[in-house]
């Protein structure tokens, strides 16, 4: 099946807008893994001389911190967490949901009643909700954030999986792929794994992005990261505080919109990924 | 019908015992915190320490407690509060009232902004309205709610003062709906704005997909008038869709909902859940749990019925898939 030149990335480049904002995303983490070295600044360090909610200046781009810590430098090693969180949940999340959906859709009968059943179960919880009792009972670490975030996403992918499953398994090719005596794994995996891949691909970008939202609202709302460790929505925890809000909009805005500008083009990748994929139902 | 409603309420069984045995595991996979909790200084001999797990019934193996406690939800006694000795069910009933008020002005502000601009976006492919509609479909998507929050107690508390920061009510106006009108402007539409997306998104598609069939082509031949065609006979089929979006983003709306309560300190049941996750209050946060999950599975199978009642296609057989 190996094509010289994939049609589907092909079609994706085309997707200037898609395109540029995948570019985007891998500059964006160089630029947080590089840009620390040349700032120079510790983001656990307090600056003594600036004191406290210095505001921005030469020294201090951003300004400090309620601490004395470098904003600028809190906001990057905020970002390199944030987006660790979100990407591995989502590998997490994905790595879980794809075999357990293709269970289910395959074989059917028990597997699929218990399977779905549990997805049904973890998706009538507000996701938000399980991921708080989890984050605060497990205590509040990067990697406990992932892996509750990772293993509560399972259900969403394995729902997208079993659906097309569900449809794939009835195709002459399977058919013919068992009559030719191919095992249940090799059908699984060699058959219908290529052809329900393809939803999986194009949900996986806002699945990252719904990783980021979650822990940034819960970072922000105290019960997820907190300080000396920092993510972008813990940064913005202090203008909980009328004072912050009101006079320091510098100290809480650019971690907002980094946010926003990263989960945007999530967004977007995933969209031009759809249309990539699936070229008849794009519009 | 009624074979129908039967089987979809005995289908959602196993769902609730799930529900339960996920929450009441996830509470229990570290008991000494809760005797912790529950002691918070008085537990400091272990002789005490054994005594307070006696007397919560912590000194019992996980299955019977589990079974114990099941048998109290079932009954609707979801025990006392750790913190304030309050039964918990009386503590989440003061709260249901206001949380109901938000989410519910929230959704529906969206749905009467939602549908109206995805059908103008669906029937305009190029027009402003579709710019508008992905524009915000895209804003809503990407924003977390609580920077909403921050900006617009920034804009419009702060810097304008239109609207109050916080609360349901300011003190001494109590029950007063003009004030309580002002203060629920703010939240709603921060929870409006987050479920907004995907609405606008599902009504868009779902019309432009109808106004592709034949039976829309018709309507026009035999001379109806484009509103006509886009309203009575677009839209109505569009509905579908587009409710299975709501139903399928309740659990969504209320997660989002809970944080903006938070933040404006809207006296509701996602300032009770954050304020027990933040004491360790664990029969309540077990208890608020229950309910939300409850209230999603139930609403759930409400939808399904009107579902089917508004759609005759769908029959009373097969799933909604």
């Amino acid at each position: 099946m190996k094509k010289r030149t994939s049609p589907v990335l092909q079609r994706f480049w085309e997707d200037k807008l898609a395109a540029a904002c995948l570019i985007f995303l891998g500059v964006e983490i160089l630029l947080l893994l590089v840009l620390p070295l040349f700032l120079g600044q510790d983001p656990n360090v307090t600056d003594k001389t600036a004191g406290f909610w210095a505001p921005p200046g030469a020294e201090h781009l951003l300004g400090t911190d309620d601490v004395g810590r470098d904003i600028l430098a809190r906001l990057l090693y905020g970002g390199q967490i944030s987006l660790l969180v979100g990407y591995l949940s989502a590998i997490l999340g994905t790595l879980l949901g794809v075999p357990l959906g293709l269970l289910a859709g395959y074989k059917g009968g028990k597997w699929e009643y218990w399977i779905m059943r549990a997805c049904d179960t973890f998706q009538s919880f507000p996701s938000l909700i399980l991921v708080l009792c989890l984050v605060s009972l497990l205590g509040p670490s990067v990697w406990n954030i992932i892996l509750v975030q990772g293993v509560l996403g399972w259900s969403s992918v394995a729902r997208l999986v079993y659906g097309s499953t569900l449809s794939v398994k009835k195709k002459e090719y399977v058919e013919a792929s068992r009559a030719l005596g191919a095992t249940d794994r090799a059908i699984l995996f060699r058959t219908i794994l290529p052809n329900v891949i393809a939803p999986v691909w194009a949900a996986f970008p806002m699945k990252v992005g719904r990783a980021i939202l979650s822990e940034s609202s819960l970072s922000f709302l105290g019960v997820g990261l907190r300080t000396p460790q920092a993510s972008w929505g813990n940064l913005m925890q202090n203008a909980l505080e009328l004072i912050t809000l009101t006079t320091r909009p510098w100290a809480w805005i650019p971690p907002g919109l980094c946010i926003v500008v990263t989960v945007l083009a999530l967004l977007l990748v995933g969209e031009g990924l759809r249309k990539a994929l699936n070229p008849k139902a794009g519009r | 019908m009624k074979h129908y409603i039967v089987k979809r309420v005995l289908g959602a069984v196993p769902v609730f015992f799930g529900i339960t045995l996920i929450v009441f595991l996830m509470m229990n996979l570290a008991p000494a915190t809760i005797a912790d909790a529950a002691g918070e200084g008085e537990a400091s001999s272990a002789a005490m320490r054994a005594a307070l797990e006696a007397n919560l019934g912590l000194d019992q193996p996980i299955l019977v407690r589990y079974i114990l406690w099941l048998k109290e939800v079932l009954t609707g006694d979801l025990g006392l509060s750790y913190r304030t000795g309050q039964p918990v069910l009386r503590m989440i009933g003061q709260r249901v009232a206001p949380s109901l008020i938000l989410t519910g002005t929230g959704v529906v502000w969206a749905v009467l902004l939602g549908i109206p601009l995805g059908v103008m976006a669906a029937w305009k492919p190029r027009s402003g309205w579709s710019k508008l509609a992905s524009g915000l479909t895209l804003f809503s998507f990407s924003a977390p709610s609580f920077f909403l929050c921050l900006i617009a107690i920034f804009v419009f508390s702060v810097k304008l003062s239109w609207f109050p920061a916080a609360g349901m009510y300011s003190s001494g106006a109590g029950g007063d709906l003009m004030d309580l009108l002002r203060h629920l402007i703010l939240p709603a539409a921060v929870v409006c704005l987050g479920s907004l997306g995907n609405l606008v998104r599902q009504t868009t598609s779902a019309v432009s997909e109808v106004l592709g069939e034949d039976y829309i082509r018709t309507a026009r031949a035999k001379g109806l008038g484009e509103w006509a065609v886009l309203w009575k006979h677009a839209f109505r089929t569009a509905l579908i869709p587009v409710l299975t979006t709501i139903l399928n983003h309740i659990p969504h709306i209320i997660g989002g909902s809970m944080v903006v309560e938070r933040i404006f300190g809207w006296p509701g049941m996602g300032s009770l859940l954050f304020s027990s996750v933040n004491g360790r209050d664990y029969t309540v946060i077990m208890g608020v749990t229950v309910v939300v999950a409850l209230a999603v599975l139930v609403t759930g199978i409400l939808m399904d019925i009107v579902y089917r009642l508004a759609d005759p296609g769908v029959g009373w057989g097969g799933d909604r898939e």
